[in-house]
């Protein structure tokens, strides 16, 4: 595969964290490492499971496919195969995947000499599943609390799992959370109308306008314009935090928590300034 | 900047403080991965006991009740040695404190002018009702004063209507619709607060709970509004709190309505439902006139009513399941 002309320049060697120089090369664009190769690995074994698992079922319907955690009596056992083992094997490949994947994008920004931003924020995203599979299930003592690997039952679950909680509405994790997805949609929405409207003049032959003409334009509308790198750390802020919220939700969710969730703010009706 | 951190530690320990602690119980009930499952905390208040020990059982042999005393009505059957026995039990279950005279005039045990004892006759006609005929709903388990009683003269969950009282302000600011205030009945949330009157009263003609259309894209044809499924939910709320279970302990909630994919609870729920109708409409208000003002509801001057609470307290097998008829069958349960 042809590489650009300056593309060379940022092929160095070093920067590994495992392996040294064993697996410090490309495969045409991609960087492998050793985390490159876990990666591959977990995956395929992963998604061999996953078909084995279809094939072994009872449906290829594609909405129906469902691979099941273990009966709650298994706990923090292994289960059978076909008894929700297949689920524990393909939950294992699944971590092991993104967890490579995040440390590949470790060693990449090792290499440019760039900070780690990129994996952490991926690894939020990793923490909300871990939470969903590992964690809750480790503090409510079973794997069969994880959810199902299927595209309607992974649905059904959520349902299930909400009205365990008479209304999930109520868990104040998932409203910061649900409030942070919002935002940083609404941000990431002004964010690139801001870029674009910018870059689009709105008259056709027009001077394509910068920075300068973005900061104006949100002082003039609401007097404070958090600028072009602080933009970013607001937007990379936000999505974080929608993520981490998330996790926290759920892990709150049973461990720390049995009732309705409209229930616990009963702390605010009996508070001591009118109670 | 001090401030601001005393603050933030202090909202951390109220909110860490609102919650519980692992570990916990967990209960499957349905096809593994489904979330199908029941969630509680063993070290919950509503911890199950179960009843007093029954008293030694009583001669059956010897003169009836009926014949040696006058103004026995519904136990007349009885020997007098069991007589004696079941009125020792039922004053330890209602009034362990007031004694025999909560409800009879010591100088005249059979005198009806005292208004309890003729509660307490429709009463006990009504756990026969209960331990006869529905068996669908109690088992063999069935119920006795105390399932409800507790050793208190009045059962602690009853219900009154609501009345206009939950609406608020009728004509400006202030009009809660019935409601938005978090009652305990529904489980603090903002539901409807009165989620029994329409439903628990009758046994025909009450509003049906059932708001699912059977098909998809229901238009007005369903003739069900919002705030319909607003009353529905705040009943199953008072439900789910009343047992001590969510929703899944009845429902898959990907179909609510689908009896197929509910589980075997939900049967014995559903004839709940109907007996508390029946108890209601048939037993508890026709028993209003002869209350005295200070037993009725404070607006609407109804009589106390019964709901799943009443009996369940609490956990889904009222005082853990026990058995609370065998001892005393003259408490109904011809059948057993």
């Amino acid at each position: 595969m042809s590489m650009l002309s300056f593309e060379k320049k940022y092929r160095v060697r070093g920067g590994t964290l495992i392996g040294g120089d064993l697996f410090d090369f490309w495969v045409g664009p991609f960087y492998v490492g050793f985390f490159g190769v876990t990666t591959v690995f977990f995956t395929l074994l992963g998604t061999a499971l996953i078909f084995y698992g279809i094939a072994t079922g009872p449906t290829w319907n594609i909405w129906q496919i469902s691979i099941a955690p273990p009966d709650i009596s298994y706990g923090l056992g292994f289960a059978p195969i076909d008894e929700g083992g297949l689920w524990q094997l393909i939950t294992i490949c699944a971590v092991g995947a993104f967890v490579s994947w995040a440390l590949r994008q470790a060693e990449i920004s090792r290499k440019l000499g760039m900070n780690y931003h990129v994996p952490i924020a991926f690894s939020v995203a990793v923490f909300a599943y871990v939470s969903l599979v590992v964690i809750r299930p480790l503090l409510m003592g079973a794997w069969g609390h994880g959810f199902p690997y299927g595209i309607m039952s992974h649905l059904d679950w959520v349902s299930n799992t909400g009205y365990q909680y008479l209304h999930f509405h109520y868990n104040p994790a998932h409203m910061i959370a649900v409030t942070f997805f919002f935002t940083t949609v609404l941000a990431l929405g002004l964010h690139g109308g801001a870029i674009l409207s910018a870059t689009n003049p709105h008259k056709k032959g027009d001077t394509v306008k910068g920075a300068y003409h973005e900061n104006s334009f949100f002082r003039d509308t609401i007097a404070y314009s958090i600028g072009s790198l602080g933009i970013h750390r607001l937007g990379l802020f936000l999505a974080l935090n929608a993520g981490f919220w998330s996790a926290i939700c759920i892990i709150i969710s049973g461990p720390f928590w049995t009732r309705g969730w409209p229930e616990w703010w009963n702390w605010w009706l009996s508070l001591p300034i009118w109670s | 900047m001090t401030l601001l951190r005393i603050t933030a530690v202090a909202a951390l320990i109220t909110l860490v403080s609102a919650c519980e602690r692992p570990p916990i119980e967990t209960t499957q009930n349905g096809y593994r991965g489904t979330a199908m499952v029941d969630v509680s905390n063993p070290r919950a208040p509503e911890a199950e006991q179960g009843y007093p020990a029954a008293l030694p059982p009583a001669s059956a042999s010897g003169p009836k009740a009926g014949e040696v005393y006058q103004n026995v009505q519904v136990l007349g059957d009885l020997s007098v040695a069991e007589f004696t026995r079941l009125m020792t039990a039922m004053t330890a279950w209602v009034s362990p404190e007031a004694g025999c005279n909560y409800c009879h005039n010591p100088a005249n045990l059979a005198d009806d002018n005292v208004y309890t004892k003729v509660v307490s006759r429709r009463m006990i006609q009504m756990t026969q009702h209960v331990n006869d005929s529905w068996s669908d709903h109690v088992g063999d388990n069935g119920v006795n004063c105390y399932t409800c009683h507790r050793g208190k003269n009045v059962p602690e969950y009853i219900w009154f209507s609501q009345g206009m009282s939950a609406y608020g302000n009728q004509h400006f600011v202030g009009w809660r619709d019935g409601q938005n205030m978090p009652d305990v009945g529904v489980g603090y949330t903002s539901l409807p607060s009165d989620a029994y009157t329409d439903f628990l009263t009758a046994t025909e003609g009450n509003q049906s709970i059932r708001l699912a259309s059977a098909e998809a894209f229901a238009g007005p044809e369903l003739g069900l509004s919002i705030k319909d499924a607003e009353y529905t939910f705040g009943l199953m709320t008072n439900w789910s709190q009343a047992l001590g279970v969510n929703c899944t302990y009845c429902h898959n909630t990907r179909a609510f309505q689908n009896w197929e994919q509910s589980t075997p609870q939900r049967m014995t729920a559903h004839h709940g439902l109907n007996m508390v109708r029946d108890l209601n409409a048939n037993y508890l208000v026709p028993l209003g006139p002869v209350y005295p003002e200070n037993r009725l509801g404070e607006e609407l001057g109804d009589a106390p009513k019964a709901y799943c609470a009443t009996c369940h307290q609490g956990v889904a097998k009222p005082l853990g399941g026990a058995d609370a008829v065998s001892a005393y069958p003259s408490l109904g349960a011809a059948s057993r």
